[in-house]
């Protein structure tokens, strides 16, 4: 699918373009992965009301970890999370073994550093 | 033929509530507070399961002598509630559905907007001509 090429690269550029304009400003490092982090988080808002407008209630929160483990991630990242771990405290860790969004970067050292700041998208 | 939409986000504040410009705003604002609480109840795992807890229709909420109040409550814990004209019976269980979804329809256009903050009140045009089409028509 020519589609999921086009947003991979837009999603690198934007990882790129925030941390350019990071050094061209005044703000400290620490900022950047704020900034994309909000910006995930506001798409992610966008992508669940659109996603849950369809589904049944969700009585309680192992139904809501469910939904994004399994349909969620299907809808977006077409595979299921690999790992769910809590500790029934309300920390949940899910593990994907294969995040889509990081296949296509090659595994010298030189890219790992900047997987990282993707990751946070 | 709503008399009064709301939409009041997670954290119970309104994000949208328009009435009929015709009767007491303030009557219909305390109106809808007060059914929050109704909707609290039923979205809460009762023991007794009046309503269908796979359902994001609440149905009636409450009936007063001159008003009934409707509620619906997104995944995301954002809820509708419509208040109605009770002299006005031909109004069916579908039809209300059908506003309420076309009420979700909305607001999930409203959330992808980009400029939209979430928490911030709602002031689309298009939603507000929705809400427009939905509400009674008074001279």
């Amino acid at each position: 699918m020519a589609d999921e090429a086009l947003f991979l690269l837009l999603h690198n550029e934007m990882v790129a373009g925030v941390y350019k304009s990071a050094e061209q400003g005044e703000v400290e490092n620490g900022r950047c992965i704020t900034k994309l982090e909000n910006m995930g988080f506001r798409v992610g808002q966008g992508l669940i009301e659109r996603f849950t407008k369809d589904t049944a209630r969700f009585k309680d929160e192992l139904d809501i970890m469910k939904f994004i483990c399994k349909d969620f991630w299907t809808t977006v990242f077409k595979k299921q999370i690999d790992n769910l771990r809590t500790n029934h405290q309300g920390i949940y860790v899910l593990q994907d073994n294969k995040f889509r969004l990081l296949t296509q970067m090659s595994a010298g050292k030189q890219y790992l550093e900047h997987a990282s700041k993707a990751n946070f998208r | 033929m709503a008399v009064c939409i709301a939409v009041i986000a997670k954290e119970n504040y309104p994000l949208y509530i328009r009435s009929t410009p015709m009767e007491n705003e303030l009557k219909f604002h305390y109106m809808v507070h007060t059914s929050l609480d109704v909707v609290d109840e039923k979205i809460s795992a009762m023991g007794k399961a009046l309503v269908d807890q796979r359902e994001l229709y609440l149905g009636l909420l409450y009936p007063t002598e001159d008003y009934k109040v409707y509620g619906y409550v997104t995944n995301s814990k954002v809820k509708f509630v419509m208040v109605v004209d009770s002299s006005n019976t031909a109004l069916r269980d579908n039809e209300i559905r059908s506003m309420f979804r076309k009420l979700h329809n909305s607001y999930t256009d409203v959330m992808c907007n980009p400029f939209y903050n979430p928490g911030d009140r709602i002031q689309s045009r298009v939603f507000d001509n929705m809400v427009t089409s939905m509400m009674i028509q008074v001279c």
